[in-house]
């Protein structure tokens, strides 16, 4: 299951070289800064962009030839843009059985009974599509897209252009749609966040090329990867919301091989996010101490072992820490801390995590 | 209401036949070339969008003089047209006809560049996406989406063709029944000293024109760009 790309195009400043293939399976990042031409990439990919001198191809199948392009109505490829491209002259319901009408029955493996319900449209189908929100034009985007029983997802920064709000409303409905569905998705981003929550694997871009494609678990052992150029390193859990009680909740990592689960608190959580599976937490948001603090307004507190200590930059370590269950969870403190606390690999110490949210 | 005579209702049917016509066949070239030209950034755009215009700016003779001798017995087109066992088109209505195609259009293709322009490229390649060929599309996403475009683009080319005169008589002459539009037919009239019979036909175009415009502005006000 792999995506072929080879492309050259340049226009003024911009260049774009690309000659890679991508994995096709699962939710693939294609990530990078805004002008690095991830958004070209995939408008290359879906054959949108009227190129001389491509060669593209899905799975065995060629997509483009030179200049021989399959017509995108024949690629059988979901697209959602950053901007709502619902079709105004049509219902909500129309909107989402415009692509579905127009697959042949042998092709449809994905029905609107099914899709419906993944991505809750039952209420919005009678509305007018303009007085749907942000977030419920991307929703119905995305099922749209599905119901055409795509290939493959082309998704460009479909979250970008929401607010906040809206951003927590739609990602527990993209997180697992991957997997539930089958389809495997292209998800072009800017943010680290998304990527994290997201991402199976990540396809890092730069000015114009393709740097490096690697898993997201291998990607977020690299202290020095490009996700962490803004907001600095970051652990990524794996695990379950609980809800424990009134409006509290818990995430719950898998543990397993004989090794006990570990519980966070979480704040500001609903059981619309019980499909979020990822918690991501910044290494600046851990200290530690070497005992247990009393009276600390901290909820928080794992013992962990000390596994690594990497000097970040001239102030600053990142320390990596197992948790028991066996998961890594990174702290980022100053030199001057770890030479007063005499930190060194394999003390048993206690983390301290100021924050932990499954979304902000 | 003063009597038309059937010369005058020979006039009137030929001439809603040419414009009718012209309609026809402009709106099916002009929505093609209105797409390219807005939405294609190639450096023969310019070139072609000059050419669109020119009949704008053009004296009517001057176009109606080279039509006349491209279409004419020995001209280029004429002399193809002949040695296929068919007949030249000076003097004929099919004559007129391409004449009244290649005069009226900009006042097709204007309206639906801008209409074009507005739509955007995005719901026609989400469109796309979703399964929907060529035609689909421009029946189900850009013919919704663009009717105020295309129903002025109709409305002018009409009543373009309606108004047409120096060309149709340089390539068509005036032979009732075949090219003798009103436009001419007032002409002869007035020519003829027949002051009551151009007046009672003048009087009518200028009703109808009068209302089309009321009809298109009140219809599509945002509908600035091209005045006839």
């Amino acid at each position: 299951m792999t995506l072929q790309v080879r492309a050259r195009v340049q226009r003024g400043d911009f260049s774009l070289t690309i000659n890679d293939t991508l994995p096709s399976n699962g939710i693939t990042a294609l990530f990078g800064r805004s002008g690095c031409g991830k958004t070209t990439l995939l408008r290359i990919i879906a054959g949108l962009e009227k190129l001389r001198d491509a060669e593209v191809s899905f799975n065995g199948e060629v997509w483009q030839a030179g200049r021989r392009r399959m017509p995108i109505n024949r690629r059988r490829l979901g697209l959602v843009f950053q901007e709502s491209s619902l079709l105004p002259h049509l219902s909500v319901e129309a909107n989402l059985m415009y692509g579905y009408r127009r697959t042949t029955e042998g092709q449809r493996r994905l029905h609107p009974e099914t899709v419906r319900p993944l991505l809750a449209l039952d209420d919005l189908l009678q509305q007018p599509v303009h007085t749907l929100s942000g977030g419920q034009r991307q929703r119905v985007a995305l099922g749209r897209a599905l119901l055409t029983s795509p290939q493959l997802m082309l998704l460009d920064e479909p979250l970008s252009a929401l607010d906040t709000t809206a951003k927590r409303e739609i990602l527990p409905f993209l997180s697992g749609l991957s997997t539930t569905t089958g389809v495997p998705m292209l998800l072009v981003t800017h943010s680290a966040r998304e990527v994290e929550q997201l991402a199976d694997q990540v396809a890092f871009m730069e000015q114009g090329r393709i740097e490096r494609v690697e898993p997201l678990r291998e990607a977020l052992t690299r202290p020095e990867s490009p996700l962490f150029s803004d907001e600095g390193p970051a652990t990524v859990l794996q695990g379950d919301l609980r809800e424990t009680g009134e409006g509290q909740w818990q995430f719950v990592t898998p543990g397993g091989n004989g090794r006990p689960s570990v519980v966070f608190q979480v704040s500001g959580q609903s059981s619309h996010h019980t499909s979020l599976h990822r918690l991501r937490i910044l290494a600046s948001d851990v200290s530690l101490a070497l005992t247990q603090p009393q009276g600390i307004s901290i909820r928080n507190m794992m013992p962990v072992r000390v596994e690594r200590i990497e000097q970040s930059d001239e102030h600053r370590c990142t320390i990596s820490c197992r948790l028991a269950d066996g998961q890594l969870l990174l702290s980022r403190i100053t030199l001057q801390s770890v030479v007063e606390l005499g930190l060194a690999p394999g003390d048993s110490v206690v983390a301290l995590v100021k924050s932990a949210a499954l979304m902000e | 209401m003063p009597e038309l005579s059937p010369q005058d209702w020979q006039a009137i049917a030929v001439t809603l036949k040419l414009c009718a016509l012209t309609t026809a066949i402009l709106l099916v070239l002009a929505t093609p070339l209105a797409w390219w030209l807005a939405h294609r950034q190639s450096p023969s755009r310019t070139v072609v969008q000059a050419l669109v215009a020119l009949p704008l700016v053009l004296p009517p003779t001057v176009l109606g003089f080279y039509l006349l001798i491209a279409l004419g017995p020995r001209g280029p087109v004429g002399q193809t047209l002949e040695s296929m066992g068919l007949t030249h088109l000076a003097f004929s209505f099919e004559g007129i006809l391409v004449a009244s195609v290649i005069y009226s259009l900009p006042f097709a293709v204007q309206p639906l560049v801008e209409a074009f322009r507005h739509l955007g490229t995005r719901p026609v390649e989400v469109a796309a996406s979703l399964g929907a060929g060529p035609l689909d599309r421009l029946f189900t996403v850009i013919l919704p989406l663009c009717r105020g475009g295309f129903i002025v683009a109709a409305t002018l080319t009409f009543a373009h063709t309606l108004g047409e005169f120096g060309v149709i008589l340089m390539l068509g002459g005036s032979i009732p029944g075949e090219t003798q539009v009103l436009s001419v037919l007032i002409y002869d009239y007035a020519e003829a000293m027949d002051y009551a019979a151009a007046h009672r036909l003048s009087l009518g175009l200028l009703i109808f024109a009068f209302v089309v415009l009321v009809a298109v502005y009140s219809f599509n006000r945002r509908f600035d760009g091209v005045r006839p």
